[in-house]
């Protein structure tokens, strides 16, 4: 699904820092992979040119056999919008627009009818168990109603593969198990799913864990136990 | 295009004291604008209605006192015009002088109807066709005409207002008689009266005060409908030539200043023109700066929502909007709320003009010697408002074009972080 060859990016300042230092990485149709590293060591950044929101300066990308290279701001808000889903830390969800609107958003950009979208918005916040919350506005929700309807949001375009940057970074614990299980719910349906974090708690529910270190890839955790991990079997991951 | 409109109405809606506050500022600027531009056509119009017999190619012409001695003669002198100044002026300025009558006057008579009076009002003995030179309006019956003249009838031709004092509430003033000076008088016309001249006058024929006063062959007053003198220097030209023709008839100095009064009336009226167009002018400019002020209020504020909203920006352009989207998006909602809030403000703008034109339109001024409205239809043309109002939303547009295009030029990455 994913195809990382030998990507460079150098962020140009004052004093170019080179970030990326020729990530070669692959990612299979419905695998859940996780991207650990500490801050600063270019998870980020990697995640970023995963979602097309940043360009890289060196090497291939590939998404779903797509060569994601230096494309206009329209063609990249094209593939953005079809093929991936974001799950940010903050939510960012829109404040003055409800639970549904949000979730419908991405369709409004496909040109679906509103009748259509607010119905599938509707399917997609019943499945993420928000049926009843569908009216309220964003500051009407807790934290992890917040990233739920995020991933409803995510969800719906039904994109090729779900990107998260930090999804838990600002929940507490309980609130943090039940998006990783929603996760996991989708991984189990065979959504491929990257998952940046510095928590070892929720990197261990991903199968393969990649750790990253100064712009390398430091080494791959297969993650065979997954299941059986601390966070799995007490909830307990900070 | 409608999904569209309901995402704006949905954005607009939820924003409201932005949209508010946007929409003030159009709002204000089109209704200053346009009550602006209507109080500045309430005075250009009272001017037009005050002036509003004012015949422009009419020329008037009276005998003053000499200031200089000429010929032998010492000065302070009067000259009284006669029958040779007509003769004269009929004949010696055929390319410029269209038509002349003479006018004679008795000042100071009193005029009655019954118990009521006028003092102090004068009688001018006129030609029929005086009436066209001068402009009179007659609202009922007639003016002077020439069997009237031919039968020295004593009839009279009155004002509105001299009307109402002498008749009050008696209804038709046609076919009484009116006492003028000690005579009775048939009254065969009412005139209305012009606000600032010939506020009390009695026109009668010109041969029947002629005779009644023993006038001879002496006026009082040429009138005369001039042409070809299109500018200032040459109607001056003219004058001079008049001047030099009547100095050979009543023998002063044709540089004498004093001896002969020609009042112009193209000339005051070429004046009063040019005020108006200046009054004009410092208007539109005032109208414009006002709309300009709003302009740039709405470009400060679209400027700052778009700032403000560069992480709402940043989500959308995340989960899929294209550039254009986002551009069309604020230009569109831009435009929304001026053309919406504009048309509130035009029609507040109409509104409180036809109110201004309902009350201080109405108000008559007393300066006592004559009366004035110094407020007259104090509207505005509606090409105007729409004028304006296009303006307006246009500027919104690009107010909102611009900041949007910088916004989209951010990453989608770094606004997302805004």
């Amino acid at each position: 699904m994913i195809h990382l060859t030998n990507i460079h990016k150098t962020y140009q300042g004052a004093q170019p820092l080179h970030v990326l230092k020729g990530i070669d990485l692959h990612i299979g149709k419905g695998e859940f992979v996780a991207i650990m590293g500490a801050s600063g060591s270019g998870k980020s950044t990697l995640l970023n040119i995963l979602g097309i929101l940043d360009d890289y300066d060196e090497g291939e990308y590939r998404l779903d056999g797509t060569l994601i290279r230096k494309l206009s701001e329209t063609r990249a808000a094209d593939y953005r919008n079809r093929m991936i889903g974001f799950i940010f830390q903050s939510f960012n969800l829109i404040s003055f627009k409800d639970a549904l609107e949000n979730v419908a958003l991405p369709l409004f950009y496909q040109g679906v009818s509103r009748k259509k979208r607010n119905q599938m918005a509707m399917e997609y916040l019943e499945k993420v168990g928000l049926r009843e919350w569908a009216h309220h506005l964003p500051n009407e929700l807790s934290g992890g109603q917040k990233q739920r309807v995020a991933i409803a949001r995510a969800l719906i375009t039904q994109p090729r593969i779900i990107l998260a940057d930090e999804p838990t970074g600002a929940l507490d614990s309980k609130t943090s198990l039940e998006v990783m299980q929603l996760l996991r719910k989708l991984h189990d349906q065979g959504m491929t799913i990257v998952v940046v974090t510095h928590e070892s708690g929720v990197a261990y529910q991903a199968e393969k864990i990649v750790h990253i270190k100064d712009g390398q890839i430091e080494r791959i955790e297969v993650n065979d136990g997954s299941k059986d991990s601390p966070f799995g079997m007490n909830g307990v991951m900070k | 295009m409608l999904e569209i409109l309901h995402e704006i109405k949905g954005t607009l809606s939820r924003n409201m004291m932005r949209t508010i506050a946007t929409g003030f500022a159009v709002v204000s600027g089109l209704f200053l604008l346009i009550v602006l531009q209507g109080a500045g056509n309430g005075v250009i119009h009272s001017f037009q209605y005050n002036m509003g017999s004012f015949a422009f190619d009419a020329v008037r012409v009276f005998g003053g006192r000499t200031t200089k001695p000429w010929d032998g003669i010492k000065e302070g002198r009067l000259i009284r015009l006669d029958d040779r100044d007509l003769e004269m002026s009929r004949r010696h300025f055929p390319n410029q002088i269209t038509n002349a009558v003479p006018t004679i006057e008795r000042g100071g008579v009193v005029a009655s109807y019954g118990a009521h009076y006028i003092n102090d009002a004068s009688m001018k003995g006129v030609y029929p066709e005086y009436a066209l030179m001068q402009a009179v309006k007659i609202t009922e019956g007639r003016f002077v005409n020439s069997m009237d003249m031919l039968e020295k009838r004593k009839v009279c031709v009155l004002g509105n207002n001299s009307c109402k004092d002498l008749f009050k509430e008696s209804g038709s003033a046609i076919g009484r008689q009116i006492k003028l000076g000690g005579i009775l008088y048939t009254v065969v016309g009412i005139y209305k009266t012009d606000e600032m001249f010939n506020s009390s006058n009695f026109y009668v024929p010109y041969t029947t005060l002629c005779t009644i006063y023993n006038k001879g062959r002496f006026i009082d007053e040429l009138t005369m409908n001039i042409q070809n003198t299109p500018t200032d220097s040459a109607m001056d030209q003219f004058e001079k030539e008049y001047t030099r023709a009547t100095s050979h008839i009543h023998t002063f100095d044709p540089e004498d200043s004093r001896a002969l009064w020609i009042w112009n009336q193209a000339e005051e009226s070429m004046q009063m023109q040019k005020a108006m167009n200046i009054l004009n002018k410092a208007f539109w400019i005032l109208g414009l700066l006002t709309l300009l002020s709003g302009v740039v209020s709405v470009s400060n504020i679209m400027l700052i929502s778009v700032k403000e909203r560069t992480r709402e920006f940043g989500i959308r352009r995340a989960i899929g909007a294209r550039p254009w989207n986002i551009i069309s998006m604020v230009v569109l909602e831009s435009v929304v709320i001026t053309a919406i809030f504009g048309y509130i403000g035009m029609l507040l703008g109409i509104f409180f003009c036809e109110w201004m034109d309902a009350t201080v339109g109405n108000q008559v001024m007393d300066l006592g010697v004559f009366q004035t409205k110094y407020f007259v239809d104090p509207t505005v043309d509606l090409h105007v408002c729409f004028q304006a109002t296009i303006v307006i939303v246009i500027a919104g547009a690009l107010a909102g074009f611009f900041p949007a295009r910088k916004a989209v030029k951010v990453k989608t990455i770094d606004a997302l972080r805004a």
